[in-house]
């Protein structure tokens, strides 16, 4: 009997939602309906329970459904931080300070702002201001990671598998944490195109985490992790490292025919009586086309110095200028020459050992790398490390003893500048987005605690008062006791490919 | 050594000479007393601007002679003077000295003797504390992560508390010193899997043999069957986890049952005829209550259940380690007077539903809730353990009481091993176990300025600050002329 009620009451929420999502332009409104309808009466109460439930929160959920449209309505968000310590990044450190924000951008950063009217205030004397931390690797939010069916995927594309409802969103906003790019991983040699993503947790729409305007990017990966899933895995090239330099320079060079065929078509085909084809058609090749006209920014997957020397020339070799190097952990070791060619690297604080590529690794890679002039970020590749990338940040300065201003910019500006979005975001200025992190304690202390994040002016993460379970879509059907203790330091940049190696990850199972 | 004579040979003029010098200095895997001999050859040839060139020589033999090998550990009598002593267990002394001679702490304090002969070291301005102790690792265990070839930390089988972590320690593990030099001095380095992964071992980081190392406490690892996923590529069923949860509490069942005849026919034989059973032999002390049983087991229902089953067979000393979703238990595990080694505190929550800092707030609800908490790393797959200030540090920031959480990574996890009588505060009598910083440990602007482990000094370099060393200003840089 129960469990009919439930049935049928769910049948009339889900035909209601039904109706919602056919008129409504905000989808995020099902989500209201989806809560209620998996809420414990409903599930497991009795009729005169469901009454009272009904009686008494009918009202509520209405007003709360019409509020939602308010708020999520409003992308843009407009705001003034008081009195804040404020860590711009690029322009110093400027105490007691306001923050005025307007429809998602900074309008103003200087002393005794007046609030605009109907604006929201954040109280923060006390507290340190930062720009939003960026981490230029991530996994979060994708419902797909590794294509590893070819040593070259160039054609997919992790912007088609955005998932807007991942916990672990909202659990880097509580990091600080406001833009990530969201990549393919390392099973081929040249892999997915990635997202940068904007951290906008509470939307349903996929679309609405891509960062409108940001530049593409796409994946390559050297070393033991396309070696050993093509010539492991599928007994296929590359086997080797010299077997990953040949895919990469035959790709691009398909690439490169392919692109000059279509020019000459396209040139052709505007002469009187000309009666060729066109070539056909290949979104590979296409790809790999707009790498090589500079249009897509390369992000390698990296680890040893011979590797990442390799990709220099072969980027050289194509003209191939946009290039940042990931995990880069033997970076140190050519820094010289990264920062000659003006390739950046995107690395870990202090990850080693896990596998034998970064076995000679030192904590003091992003310190050595700064020192020689190369443009470095820290990264976290992992759901919990990007919990605390200032965190990480201040690793730097037990290894290598960077200053405040580098350390931050290893995480906020620096990042930006390898995703191409340093225009709009990276520090506190006017006229950029107001991707802004309020922390109490200096983020580089191990005391520092962010309080409030901020996304386009709008407040994603607010530590005083948000509820905690933050989910926005409960499965009914999950177990409540199902709980995950995981082993810290998985490569998740070998995520999905699991089929291929019985032991990848168990190295605890037996 | 022959181009070395012929240079001498055929070029008698003072400036090749003083190049020769320098010659003999650079030239790799020479002893240092030979070196001096040869150089002295030069030194009879009749020329004025020899002391000047040998002197330089003398210097440039010194600095090769200590750049060609790892440096040495060095013991003898210390004097710490002029520092903030955290003591941990008495307080903190301004302006205090500590003297380590022997290996021991022989005096604390801030009017104290210094020996004759002993080196002194001035410490103004930094801070003493004993070395810090890791509860989660497997250090000397692993080398390469993805390399089976250099794990030695999971025996096949299920029942194996006979496989001995000290066996397999590798005292030249380069993760040994990279851990050290940020003062984490011992860890205890634990075998994992199967039911009875084996017996973990405490060892000290430093010492050429797993006996020197060796720090006094040894206890059986067994791992509570968990209904709990594995991580994001566990793909089993519920149905699957169920099964094999019932199938290894069965196994762990029958298993104590048979250690608990055994104990009986060995103290009804006087040790005498229980006859060799190496699993049982290595399970009897721990019946016996002579040795620790660390209990893995993280999920709250686990937790309710190993406290159960541990007070139904009346094992006398127990441990919980891992303990991720103790919060949710703390009353209980209070209650049941078991001290539990947590963390690392820098995870995930463990439920989607959780508070996203609920991993981070764990050590605190713990010991807010009156349960003896040791915090430890577990960053086994990235060797990683240096971080263990860093977990206590973010445990501070998310509510733990900040001398609450130095005790977790100190004089705690000593008591729980039993050796705090040698380890965990700076006390009279115990070991010269202790490293000097410049700031909060927590920090990480804080620099480790020195380490003692045993009242050995620790050379502060490993694999990773020499590759700074060599590679922060790279010889030949861009180009090789």
């Amino acid at each position: 009997m129960k469990k009919i009620i439930s049935i049928r009451l769910t049948k009339i929420i889900t035909v209601i939602a039904s109706i919602v999502r056919a008129c409504a332009r905000w989808r995020e409104a099902i989500f209201w309906l989806e809560i209620a309808s998996s809420c414990p009466p409903f599930l497991a109460g009795t009729r005169d329970d469901v009454k009272v439930f009904l009686r008494n929160s009918i009202l509520p959920i209405f007003i709360l459904f019409l509020f939602s449209f308010q708020l999520i309505a409003q992308d843009k968000g407009s705001l003034l931080i008081k009195n804040g310590t404020v860590l711009t990044v690029t322009q110093g450190t400027l105490t007691e300070t306001d923050v005025l924000v307007k429809d998602g951008k900074i309008a103003q950063i200087g002393k005794n702002i007046a609030a605009p009217k109907d604006a929201r205030v954040i109280e923060a004397s006390g507290l340190f201001v930062m720009p939003g931390i960026i981490d230029a690797h991530s996994h979060i939010a994708l419902d797909g990671i590794n294509e590893a069916t070819s040593p070259v995927t160039a054609e997919v594309n992790e912007g088609d598998v955005i998932n807007p409802l991942q916990i672990s969103i909202y659990r880097a906003l509580g990091g600080g944490v406001t833009a990530v790019h969201a990549m393919h991983g390392s099973a081929n040699a040249i892999g997915g195109q990635c997202e940068t993503l904007k951290l906008r947790y509470g939307t349903f729409d996929n679309d609405a985490l891509k960062m409108e305007g940001a530049p593409r990017t796409i994946k390559l990966a050297l070393g033991e992790n396309p070696t050993r899933v093509h010539g492991g895995g599928n007994n296929i090239v590359p086997r080797t490292r010299m077997g990953v330099e040949f895919v990469i320079r035959n790709a691009f060079s398909e690439a490169k025919k392919y692109t000059e065929d279509w020019d000459t078509y396209n040139k052709n085909k505007l002469t009187k009586g000309f009666r060729g084809a066109p070539p056909a058609y290949n979104l590979r090749l296409e790809t790999l086309g707009e790498i090589l006209k500079g249009n897509i920014i390369v992000h390698c997957h990296s680890y040893r110095a011979d590797e990442i020397f390799m990709l220099l020339k072969v980027c050289k070799d194509f003209g191939i200028k946009r290039l940042v190097f990931q995990h880069v952990n033997e970076g140190f070791k050519v820094a010289p020459e990264l920062a000659a060619y003006g390739a950046m690297a995107s690395v870990f604080s202090d990850w080693w050992a896990y596998k034998f590529e970064v076995y000679y690794s030192t904590a003091y890679n992003a310190a050595i790398l700064t020192k020689n002039g190369v443009t470095t970020s820290i990264n976290s590749d992992d759901a919990e490390m990007m919990r605390h990338l200032y965190h990480e940040a201040g690793k730097t300065q037990k290894y290598g003893s960077l200053s405040d201003d580098e350390a931050l910019a290893l995480i906020t500006i620096n990042p930006a500048k390898q995703l191409g979005i340093d225009s709009r975001t990276g520090s506190l200025e006017k006229g950029k987005d107001a991707d802004i992190a309020i922390f109490k304690n200096h983020p580089l202390s191990i005391y520092g605690v962010p309080q409030y994040t901020i996304v386009d002016g709008i407040v994603r993460f607010d530590r005083a008062h948000d509820p905690a379970d933050m989910r926005l879509m409960v499965d009914p059907k999950q177990n409540l006791d199902d709980t995950m203790v995981q082993e810290k330091n998985v490569d998740h940049c070998m995520d999905g490919t699991e089929f291929l190696f019985g032991d990848l990850f168990g190295t605890d199972n037996k | 050594m022959k181009n070395f004579q012929r240079n001498l040979n055929q070029n008698n003029r003072p400036s090749s000479r003083v190049t020769a010098m320098m010659e003999i200095a650079s030239l790799p895997n020479t002893n240092p007393m030979q070196m001096l001999a040869k150089m002295f050859s030069i030194f009879r040839m009749p020329n004025f601007q020899l002391l000047s060139g040998f002197l330089t020589a003398l210097l440039c033999a010194v600095v090769f002679h200590i750049e060609a090998q790892n440096q040495k550990g060095k013991y003898g009598t210390f004097a710490l003077t002029h520092s903030t002593v955290e003591t941990v267990t008495k307080g903190t002394i301004t302006d205090g000295t500590v003297v380590i001679s022997n290996g021991k702490i022989v005096s604390v304090g801030t009017n104290v003797t210094i020996p004759q002969g002993a080196e002194v070291i001035d410490c103004k301005g930094q801070f003493i504390y004993p070395g810090m102790i890791d509860g989660g690792t497997n250090l000397g265990l692993s080398e390469v992560g993805s390399d089976p070839r250099t794990q030695d930390f999971n025996e096949l089988g299920d029942v194996d508390p006979q496989m001995k972590a000290l066996t397999a320690v590798n005292p030249n593990a380069v993760a040994i010193p990279v851990t050290r030099v940020s003062g984490v001095t011992t860890a205890l380095t634990s075998p994992s899997g199967g039911i009875f992964s084996g017996t973990a071992a405490l060892i000290n980081l430093h010492g050429y043999t797993p006996e020197q190392m060796f720090a006094g406490f040894e206890g059986v690892v067994m791992n509570y069957p968990s209904g709990g996923r594995r991580g994001f590529f566990d793909h089993r069923t519920d149905e699957e986890i169920k099964k094999a949860t019932e199938k290894s509490l069965k196994t762990l069942n029958e298993v104590w049952e048979r250690a608990v005849q055994y104990y009986k026919v060995d103290s009804a034989t006087k040790g005498k005829n229980a006859g060799y059973y190496p699993e049982m032999q290595a399970l009897l002390p721990v019946v016996k209550g002579d040795m620790m049983l660390l209990i893995e087991v993280n999920k709250a229902k686990d937790i309710t259940a190993t406290l159960k089953w541990v007070k139904e067979r009346k094992i006398s000393k127990v441990a919980l380690t891992g303990v991720a979703e103790g919060w949710r238990v703390a009353d209980q595990l209070a209650k049941a007077k078991i001290p539990v080694i947590t963390g690392g505190v820098l995870e995930l929550p463990t439920r989607e539903y959780d508070r996203y800092d609920q991993s981070y707030a764990n050590p605190g609800l713990l010991k807010k809730a009156g349960v003896k908490v040791a915090i430890r790393t577990m960053e086994k797959g990235n060797q990683n353990f240096r971080n263990l200030p860093y977990h206590a540090g973010f445990a501070v920031a998310y509510g733990m009481d900040k001398a609450d959480a130095l005790k977790a990574i100190t004089i705690v996890p000593a008591e729980i091993f039993g050796v705090a009588d040698k380890l965990g505060s700076i006390e009279v009598g115990k070991s010269g176990t202790l490293f000097v910083c410049d700031g909060d440990p927590f920090e990480t602007k804080t620099q480790i300025k020195q380490v003692f482990i045993d009242g050995w000094q620790i050379p502060m370099s490993s694999r990773q600050t020499l590759l700074y060393d060599e590679f922060l200003k790279r010889e030949p840089g861009l180009s090789k002329k």
